[in-house]
């Protein structure tokens, strides 16, 4: 099975579905001669032609909205929001008239378009370019949420997110753009609202998103050192959020630590844990714990920067909190 | 001007259709029977309908929140959209979109919409559409002088000169943006002024002379359709009523609301096709007539449509 970085894999998933499909188009600032400032489009322009492969004007409300526009009317926009962070110049055309054309047009309009976003901390980009804001588009009724964690789960998700028939917001950790995987060739899909067990174990679970996954398994490592055996459950969708499988994990091991690097007030592990204490309540033998950012801006300077992204210490701590329960 | 008498006359017909169900409208909600709000163009139906005439059913439009006459003008059914009003199951949205969001994909309205400014890029993307499939269909953008302050709308116009979009800005000034008067809002006199900025034409049209609308909207139409890019046509209109149904219009005098009120587009026509010989004052007569008993039926069809069942209501959400 070949190896590729999570961006190449990303790269792989638009090469697909671009020659399968001649209606799907992509869209950004910097896509095109560039290659997108992370390198998931390169190539593309070179492939495809200017007609597929456009580079816009800074102007996110127009890139957006002309790419709901044009989903109406039979196209399938990728669109490239360099930072997830960009979203609030261009929100009302994603929240307002994406994610609810469908429903108050009583189910006529159909928008399949897919907004990839870059989100995250650790690379010293400050406030305004490393949040993660999944819980914002989570809390949309019409909109779908992916956050992959590897090169393969990456490539996967978004051939089905581009093929998926509503507006996906698909949420790329900036850190993971590097990490290398194995990733198959050829034409996959992983289902949206399907969670994955990253490392099964029996005595606590750790659910965690993105690149919080990664910390999630060097801690299971470490706990499992220490005679520790945690779960590792990665949701990769956010929404519509795969219950069953969270449910399973917890009646199993009746211990929950959640990990995300969004603000832990107000994220989506708030909205987990919640779900869990409703449906599972009588299984937990210890409170549900969440490790996440705390409720600040992202900071700049490299130690704050390493205190606000949850850690492996962190997160072991919250483990052993859990079991002492 | 290429156009047959009897385009003339059914101009004149959907303007009155226009005019006849928003009074229907505005007598009903004082009425309490439509809940909500609801945002009349009384007064404006000039622009829909001369805009209109020159679409074909291939061609697409965005609305406004303002938008009852633009959907009756492309086409709408007065039975499906007082049905929607009530919020009945049997409306063009199921219920579900109410008075601003009223939408009709079928008939390439891209819907009315809640959010000014909303519309431009949408409408920029819908050409996008239109010129990708490699289709001579257009997208008319319907707007009003408060979006044309909105970013959305300078980004959409930016970008669709810069993709050379076959979309045409069609900007309903009527001066006020709620109680906001274009002289204090506006940094220029005219909309049009601005198409300099986007390196398109710039035309501002009489908005109540519905023939002059036709032939101004029709060049831009025609320029899209051929691939010569994106227009901005300002159609000066004034509405009739308040910003929403039970609305003091405090902001607004006396005088200039009769002062365009002789200017009416509708008293207008006739007077056109009177002297064109084109009609009858009994021929007008009996189109009033039968529009009248249009939108009754259509009243009638809304107040004994069921409401939605509320077990549906999480359903269209999204498409499975």
């Amino acid at each position: 099975m070949p190896t590729m970085t999570f961006a190449q894999a990303l790269n792989d998933a638009h090469k697909i579905e671009m020659q399968r499909d001649p209606n799907v188009y992509v869209a950004g600032e910097d896509v095109g001669v560039y290659g997108g400032i992370f390198g998931v489009t390169s190539g593309l322009l070179d492939q495809f032609g200017p007609k597929r492969v456009r580079d816009t004007p800074i102007t996110e409300s127009a890139i957006i909205g002309t790419a709901v526009g044009a989903a109406s009317c039979g196209l399938r926009p990728v669109i490239e929001l360099m930072f997830v962070d960009f979203i609030g110049v261009s929100m009302d055309q994603l929240f307002n008239q994406a994610a609810k054309m469908k429903f108050m047009f009583g189910g006529k309009a159909k928008i399949p378009m897919v907004l990839r976003a870059s989100c995250g901390a650790g690379i010293g980009a400050a406030a305004q370019h490393s949040q993660c804001l999944e819980a914002w588009f989570m809390h949309v009724p019409g909109l779908k949420v992916v956050m992959p964690s590897t090169p393969s789960d990456a490539k996967g998700l978004l051939i089905s997110a581009i093929r998926d028939e509503n507006p996906v917001v698909f949420l790329e950790h900036k850190i993971l753009y590097a990490l290398e995987g194995e990733v198959p060739a050829g034409d996959y899909t992983v289902p949206l609202g399907k969670a994955d067990i990253k490392r099964e174990g029996k005595d606590l679970t750790i659910i965690a998103t993105a690149q919080a996954v990664h910390t999630a398994l060097a801690a299971a490592e470490k706990l499992a050192g220490e005679g520790i055996s945690a779960e590792v459950l990665d949701p990769r969708t956010l929404s519509p959020l795969d219950e069953e499988t969270i449910l399973a994990s917890v009646r199993k091991t009746h211990r929950v630590v959640i990990v995300h690097e969004a603000v832990k007030f107000g994220g989506p592990g708030a909205e987990i844990a919640a779900l869990i204490a409703e449906k599972a309540f009588d299984r937990l033998d210890a409170p549900i714990l969440r490790v996440a950012a705390p409720f600040c801006p992202v900071p700049f300077s490299p130690p704050l920067e390493k205190e606000y992204v949850p850690s492996v210490e962190k997160v072991v701590k919250a483990a052993k909190t859990v079991m002492e329960s | 001007m290429d156009i047959s008498k009897e385009q003339m006359v059914d101009m004149y017909t959907k303007m009155n259709r226009i005019r006849m169900f928003e009074i229907r409208v505005s007598e009903l909600f004082a009425a309490g029977k439509i809940p909500g709000f609801v945002h009349l163009s009384a007064g404006q139906e000039a622009v829909a309908t001369g805009v209109c005439a020159n679409l074909r059913d291939s061609d697409y439009i965005t609305s406004t929140h303002r938008g009852h006459g633009h959907l009756i003008a492309k086409g709408g059914d007065v039975k499906f959209m007082m049905a929607e009003l009530l919020g009945k199951k049997t409306g063009y949205c199921k219920g579900k979109g109410g008075s601003m969001h009223i939408a009709d994909v079928d008939l390439r309205i891209l819907g009315m919409n809640g959010i000014v400014g909303a519309g431009p890029p949408l409408a920029a993307g819908s050409a996008l559409a239109c010129q990708y499939l490699g289709k001579d269909s257009v997208c008319v953008c319907f707007f009003g002088d408060g979006a044309s302050n909105q970013g959305t709308t300078h980004e959409a116009m930016n970008l669709a000169t810069c993709w050379k979009l076959p979309v045409v800005f069609l900007a309903e000034n009527n001066m006020y943006g709620i109680s906001s008067c274009t002289i204090n809002s506006m940094c220029v006199p005219n909309i049009a002024d601005r198409a300099g900025a986007y390196d398109m034409p710039g035309i501002v049209v009489d908005g109540n002379d519905v023939m002059a609308v036709y032939e101004a909207s029709g060049e831009a139409i025609k320029r899209a359709r051929q691939g010569q890019g994106p227009s901005l046509i300002e159609c000066k209109t004034y509405r009739h009523r308040g910003h929403f149904e039970g609305d003091p219009c405090v902001y607004r005098n006396k005088k200039e609301l009769e002062e365009w009120k002789e200017k009416d587009p509708i008293p207008r026509i006739e007077k056109k096709l009177l002297e064109l010989g084109a009609l009858t004052p009994e021929k007008m007569q009996e189109i009033k007539s039968s529009l009248q008993n249009e939108i009754s039926a259509a009243e009638r069809f809304a107040e004994e449509s069921p409401y939605p069942d509320p077990a549906e209501l999480t359903l269209d959400v999204y498409t499975v």
